[in-house]
């Protein structure tokens, strides 16, 4: 065959040669067909791995139990039972080392989340005690009447002395 | 001597026999094929949702934002929180500001761009909160349009984003009936909730499950039958959104409304 065929046929094979070489580096090895088949599971497999290894931040109430059981107890025993310490104190991360402290958050809206009133009968939410934030002593802390570790009880006085 | 008659019943008989498959003969068992399902994974992540439980305080927004580092004060989130409130006069109002990260503690509906729109009490039909999350489809459309193979479902049911390899092209976020991927404001890729792999993987629920005080999420693997989740999926009433897509969610709600899209 004559020349002028080879010389564009050579620069494209050279390129195709080039694609492939830099498809061999920059593709990783784990990549491929896994579990899920073509459609679904053509992945990097070390992906997998690199979702597993974020840090957890919350680490529930069973973690908070190792030091603070008096709380904890207290706290299960109530009808606020079924919320996580970390709800309202924030994620325990490294705590206590890394952060030392936790918040405490005394906001009214924390409280109103679920104990604004709103009157939804196909919701239990309109089952829960709730008030009109607007006209039950709006501005002031809800902590300072009603303590949250137990509503049953009153707001310990020391504890409302702090806040103020 | 074989008669024209014989001879044809018997080649009718032998036909039909050996048309017959011999599997037509087997007794089955439900259970045991369930059990026998190609996929032989002994994990598959579910999900239940209690409308019924959920009262719209949004713990679960705020957890699952700090458990998975979205940014905090972005319009974005992996789950959130819809408040449906069905008026008398055959209107829905759906509202679900900043993805009810922070509750909801207003009567009013929140139309968005600051504006509010006051309900009556007594105009109230019915009015319910319907908590969002990736369903993880068994037949994910997001996975299918991805050109770079760059999300995917993992063996065990959950779709995962890589965000090494992501370009950001945006085809999952237009796929997905549901709306439940976003463009990472940080990362500039796909994200979504992926049942907060890093925890399930550790034995432990997700941060959003957890954070429930009300028990209206829960987790479970869908192949243990008596995982407390897969239980009611079995023995109660439950509904998938948007079944006829045939994505197949793996997110099931009990308590499901017509009026919940």
């Amino acid at each position: 065959m004559n020349n002028h065929v080879w010389r564009p046929l050579n620069v494209a094979l050279c390129i195709i040669a080039l694609i492939l070489i830099v498809r061999v580096v920059a593709v990783p090895r784990d990549f491929g067909i896994h579990d899920r088949g073509y459609m679904y599971g053509w992945y990097r497999l070390g992906n997998e791995k690199e979702w597993k290894n974020i840090r957890v931040k919350y680490k529930t109430n069973e973690y908070c139990k190792e030091c603070h059981r008096e709380k904890y107890t207290e706290l299960l025993s109530s009808p606020h039972g079924r919320i996580m310490c970390e709800d309202c104190h924030g994620p325990a991360l490294g705590h206590p080392e890394d952060p030392p402290t936790l918040t405490i958050n005394r906001e009214r809206k924390l409280c109103l989340r679920c104990h604004s009133r709103l009157p939804y009968k196909s919701s239990i939410r309109g089952n829960i005690r709730g008030i009109d934030p607007d006209t039950h002593n709006p501005g002031a802390e809800c902590v300072l009447c009603h303590y949250p570790h137990n509503p049953l009880k009153e707001a310990q006085h020391d504890h409302a002395a702090k806040v103020l | 001597m074989i008669t024209r008659r014989r001879f044809c019943k018997n080649a009718l008989l032998v036909a039909g026999g050996i048309a017959m498959p011999l599997a037509a003969l087997e007794w089955f068992d439900p259970k045991r094929l369930h059990a026998e399902r190609k996929d032989a994974a002994p994990v598959r992540w579910g999900f239940l949702v209690d409308t019924y439980k959920c009262v719209g305080c949004g713990m679960c927004v705020k957890a699952c934002k700090i458990e998975n580092e979205t940014p905090y004060d972005a319009d974005v989130s992996r789950t959130w929180v819809e408040r449906y409130i069905v008026t008398k006069d055959g209107r829905t109002h759906i509202d679900s500001p900043k993805a009810a990260r922070d509750g909801f503690i207003d009567k009013r509906v929140d139309l968005g761009e600051g504006r509010m729109e006051t309900i009556r009490d007594e105009d109230i039909e019915k009015a319910f909160f319907v908590p969002k999350l990736c369903n993880q489809c068994d037949n994910p459309p997001c996975v299918q349009v991805c050109p770079v193979g760059a999300t995917y479902q993992a063996a065990d049911g959950v779709v995962l984003v890589d965000r090494s390899w992501c370009i950001g092209c945006g085809y999952c976020i237009m796929g997905c009936p549901y709306g439940v991927r976003f463009f990472h404001p940080v990362y500039h890729v796909a994200e979504k909730c992926n049942f907060c792999y890093h925890r399930i993987s550790k034995g432990m629920k997700t941060a959003c499950v957890d954070a429930c005080p009300f028990g209206a999420r829960l987790v479970g693997n869908l192949r243990n039958p008596d995982d407390p989740v897969t239980k009611v999926i079995m023995s109660e009433r439950v509904a998938v959104l948007k079944e006829e897509y045939g994505t197949k969610p793996q997110v099931f709600y009990r308590g499901l409304s017509r009026e919940v899209r």
